[in-house]
């Protein structure tokens, strides 16, 4: 029982805490007569069910006149994959998801994007012209909106939808809408949510949603939520409702989920609701970090229609409240810009949809996203704090072992959670690296100043696309409609979006955010 | 490349310098089929062979890659529609069509003239050549002999084709014989307007219709000229099987062994397998590309609709003994679902129906190799018809007449 040997090693007076019983349960009059102690270190590295965990958290929350917020109440169920974070810099997460999938043999690195597909498919490319490109992520992506159509289908196949779209070694990860997708609301309800496929509404209930989980054989999966586009300045009370029917839907998924053998080794994500309402959205991640989920989705911020300031510092408070061991998707956010200032702000994953939208608008992705790093005058590296967010009992434990409560305040993630998110960078003024030449995010290639340009879509490209054909060629396939326009564009705008995140992780672990953004940034402005 | 032991023997084509060398030629020693080696400027060639169609210079949603990938040694390219978008200045700029799609290996392209028959509302011939208006911006285009030989030197093909006066082959009377007679004054008009002669073929083409009288003038006219190669044209437009293959066996009976034989716009399995029989080497076709983007696989024993319900929960691939790309790793299933979604589905089953004609040409040439050609095409035919009721009548009497008896 591993709770049971946990409380013997941990060096912590445990004697003020009351032991678990016998059952693992904890008995509740005993919990509250507790003295107050030192540091508040409540481990649960073990199987809790979602009662027990709701159950602790209230008692700890409701514990009066505590000398250090706990700040490092774990409820971590026995995900079985593990966030490694080697880095948190100006509130940029750098690390990587181990133990990853059926086998636990994959690994996830953050920040990071996933492969998005239709139907299971990345759209336009077949097995081999998908290999054609370097750096594609796990995981891949797929959606309730494209797929849930062919649940019954799926249920013959018996086989899990990996197998079924070709990808039967790849890591699943299941959303419920399409980004690319609109997405029409008002359609959700206290029981059901609606998804758009291609035969139109399909109304989906708690059962027949963990039916189809069952079916598809996900690697991780979002529980079902009532994410409907809220326009801004919706009621408090439609956002409110959104909320707790989220955390209906989660809890009545989890029930499910833990009685499912299919599941055992699928990882369900909870979602954050709240709309553009600051208190709902803090509601939304207490309530749903009481659960034992695997991660966080951070929903609702798809739409363009929440001004930028007031969405970005959501999300920050948002991910200021979430547990550092758990990685953080958002849905929707796939601009450059966008992702650099939500990277900013804590979230680990993006859904990787942006290359396809500009595809379908005859669009190649050209912006420049290396950074030159300057020699001279190099901004000071912050210091690193080292691996203390490996969850593994014993070096969790051996951390603790040895820190004091000054060290707990003086730790540098423990001050940057007392913050209200990333704040300010400060871009560097220092001029682009390119030296005053820059481009835009895409360029239009239906443009007439193509029709007779025989260079590549970009220079230094290594894609397949720009290694083989020119801009010329494909200003003819888009002007004559064919095919291929799709697939040679897909292929060049994924591999150019994958290198952006390669791009990312590097700016990250060496400190260079500020100028990626600005680099960034200079290129959105010149459109 | 072994020389024939039987019928023919290894010869080297009209003049030591021209851009067309066959390496080898082997005659099945019933039949009329032959294997051949071709050499030409962007590679080498094995015949018969099938010639996917790559219209607008490119073969619909597929990467030049994946058909290398399939053994695809030759392709086919429209004169009419490159003429038209991008032009043949760009595409010379661009190093002809070879540079301007990327594409290394041999290309054919056609004279554009075959877009009479199909566009013929809008077609006005006359000696001189043929005036269309443009179906893209409405200007008026002469494409004479001249011109269309003028584009393809800029498309730098390694075979050229005439232009010739298509009639379609249903019809009859006068017209035919005035567009057999003119197509071989155009076949002149072509010859001598050959700005490339060392590095470009050029093929005429067979005319007359189903008149088996004007096919012969017009084969002991043609066989005359100084040119590579020949194909039969004017057939495959909707005809009475029984008359095109008359037509085909007509051509061949006359035309030079030591030359490759192109039938054009044929590209059905069982045609395919007849018409070697027959003695013809080359083919083209938009059939197995165009119908895989409506959903259907092509396969031994006929063709799976794939868009149809009933495939909907059928987890076997389109054709178990297929090792395309497509077969190894997706059902039909799946593909009858990705169908009305992703434009990938259509790129599934046309990487399998290329596969298709590609794999049964090979298994036609390995079978000429082993001189077990008309075995081949008795096991074909049980595949594709079941029983010797089921086949097609005229395909029995075509193979029979050279020397071939199913069974």
């Amino acid at each position: 029982m591993r709770m049971l040997e946990l409380w013997k090693r941990a060096p912590i007076t445990w004697s003020h805490v009351a032991p678990p019983l016998e059952n693992g349960t904890f008995g509740c009059s005993e919990w509250r007569h507790v003295e107050k102690p030192q540091c508040y270190c409540v481990l649960f590295v073990g199987y809790t069910n979602i009662w027990l965990s709701s159950f602790l958290a209230d008692c700890l929350y409701s514990v009066k006149d505590l000398p250090i917020r706990p700040s490092y109440v774990l409820l971590a169920s026995v995900t079985k994959m593990k966030l490694i974070l080697s880095s948190i810099v100006n509130g940029c997460r750098y690390g990587k998801l181990i133990e990853v999938g059926r086998n636990g043999s994959k690994s996830v690195d953050i920040p990071g994007c996933l492969l998005y597909t239709r139907t299971g498919s990345v759209p336009h490319l077949t097995h081999d012209t998908l290999s054609l490109i370097e750096g594609v992520p796990e995981p891949v992506h797929l959606t309730l909106s494209t797929v849930a159509e062919h649940h019954e289908v799926l249920e013959e196949y018996k086989e899990g939808i990996g197998k079924f779209i070709g990808m039967p070694e790849s890591i699943l990860y299941c959303s419920l809408h399409d980004p690319a997708s609109p997405c029409p609301s008002g359609y959700n309800t206290n029981k059901t949510v609606s998804v758009w496929g291609g035969g139109g509404r399909i109304e989906i209930t708690l059962s027949k949603f963990m039916a189809m989980q069952q079916a598809f054989k996900p690697d991780w999966y979002q529980s079902m939520a009532d994410g409907e586009p809220l326009p801004p300045g919706a009621s408090r009370k439609r956002v409110k409702k959104s909320v707790d029917r989220t955390l209906g839907f989660l809890d009545g998924c989890l029930k499910e989920h833990q009685n499912s053998e299919v599941l055992k080794n699928s990882e369900i994500l909870g979602v954050i609701e709240g709309g553009d309402i600051l208190e709902e959205r803090l509601r939304s991640v207490r309530e749903t970090m009481k659960r034992p989920v695997g991660g966080f989705l951070l929903d609702g911020f798809q739409a363009d229609d929440m001004p930028d300031d007031p969405k970005l510092n959501l999300i920050a408070s948002v991910t200021g409240e979430l547990p550092e061991d758990k990685p953080r998707l958002i849905h929707g956010i796939g601009k450059p810009d966008e992702v650099l200032e939500c990277v900013s702000r804590g979230v680990d994953l993006f859904e990787g949809f942006f290359p396809y939208v500009m595809t379908e608008q005859g669009r190649a992705l050209t912006f420049k996203f290396k950074y030159k790093v300057d020699p001279e005058g190099e901004a000071e590296q912050k210091d690193l704090v080292g691996p203390l967010h490996q969850v593994q009992d014993q070096q969790l434990i051996s951390a603790y072992n040895t820190m004091t409560i000054e060290q707990c305040e003086g730790n540098h993630i423990y001050s940057m959670l007392e913050q209200s998110g990333c704040g300010d960078n400060e871009i560097s003024n220092k001029a682009s690296d390119k030296g005053g030449k820059t481009v835009p995010f895409t360029i239009d290639l239906k443009s007439e100043q193509y029709r007779a340009d025989f260079r590549p879509l970009l220079e230094d490209c290594s894609c397949y696309c720009c290694k083989n054909h020119t801009r010329a060629y494909l200003y003819h396939l888009l002007t004559t409609n064919e095919l291929l326009a799709g697939v040679l564009l897909m292929i060049h705008n994924q591999h150019h979006y994958f290198g952006f995140f390669q791009s990312i992780r590097d700016a990250v672990r060496d400190d260079k955010m500020h100028q990626l953004k600005e680099l960034i940034i200079k290129q959105k402005l010149q459109q | 490349m072994s020389p024939a032991p039987g019928p023919g023997a290894p010869s080297a084509s009209a003049s030591a310098s021209a851009p067309l060398r066959v390496v080898s030629r082997r005659e099945c020693p019933v039949s009329r089929a032959r294997l051949l080696q071709l050499e030409l400027p962007h590679g080498e060639l094995q015949t018969p062979v099938f010639m996917p169609v790559g219209t607008q210079g490119t073969l619909k949603g597929i990467a030049v890659r994946q058909l290398e990938a399939l053994g695809c040694s030759i392709l086919l390219g429209n004169t009419y529609h490159l003429g038209a978008r991008p032009g043949p200045e760009l595409i010379s700029k661009a190093n002809g069509l070879h540079g301007f799609m990327n594409w290394k290996r041999a290309l054919l392209t056609d004279s554009g003239g075959f877009q009479m028959v199909s566009l013929v509302e809008l077609a006005e011939v006359t000696e001189q050549g043929v005036r269309f208006s443009s179906p893209y911006d409405g200007k008026e285009i002469l494409l004479t002999p001249e011109k269309s030989i003028e584009i393809q030197n800029a498309l730098g093909s390694d075979i050229m084709m005439q232009l010739d006066d298509v009639v379609s082959s249903t019809v009859s009377g006068p017209r035919v014989e005035e567009a057999m007679y003119r197509s071989i004054r155009w076949l002149d008009r072509c010859i001598a307007a050959n700005k490339n002669p060392e590095q470009q073929n050029l093929f005429a083409i067979i005319q007359g219709g189903l008149d088996a009288e004007l096919r012969k003038k017009c084969l002991t006219e043609m066989i005359k000229r100084d040119v590579s190669g020949f194909a039969i044209g004017g057939l495959s437009g909707g005809e009475e099987k029984d008359n095109f293959w008359r037509m085909v066996t007509l051509s061949t009976e006359y035309l030079p062994r030591e030359k490759p034989r192109y039938l054009m716009g044929v590209g059905y399995a069982t045609d395919l397998v007849v018409c070697v029989a027959l003695g013809c080497d080359m083919f083209d076709c938009v059939f197995p590309t165009r119908t895989a983007r409506f959903g259907s696989a092509l396969v031994p024993w006929g063709s799976l609709q794939l868009k149809n319900r009933q495939y909907a929960k059928d987890f076997k691939p389109i054709d178990e003994d297929c090792d395309c790309p497509t077969c190894k790793r997706y059902t039909r299933a799946y593909l009858h679902a990705l169908f009305r979604n992703d434009t990938a589905a259509l790129h599934h089953i046309t990487i399998h129906n290329i596969a298709y004609q590609l794999n049964l040409m090979c298994s036609i040439r390995e079978s000429i190799r082993q001189g077990q050609f008309p075995v081949f095409i008795q096991q074909f035919m049980k595949r594709m018809y079941g029983s010797k009721e089921q086949y097609p009548c005229w395909a029995v009497e075509a193979l029979s007449t050279v020397n071939v008896q199913l069974e």
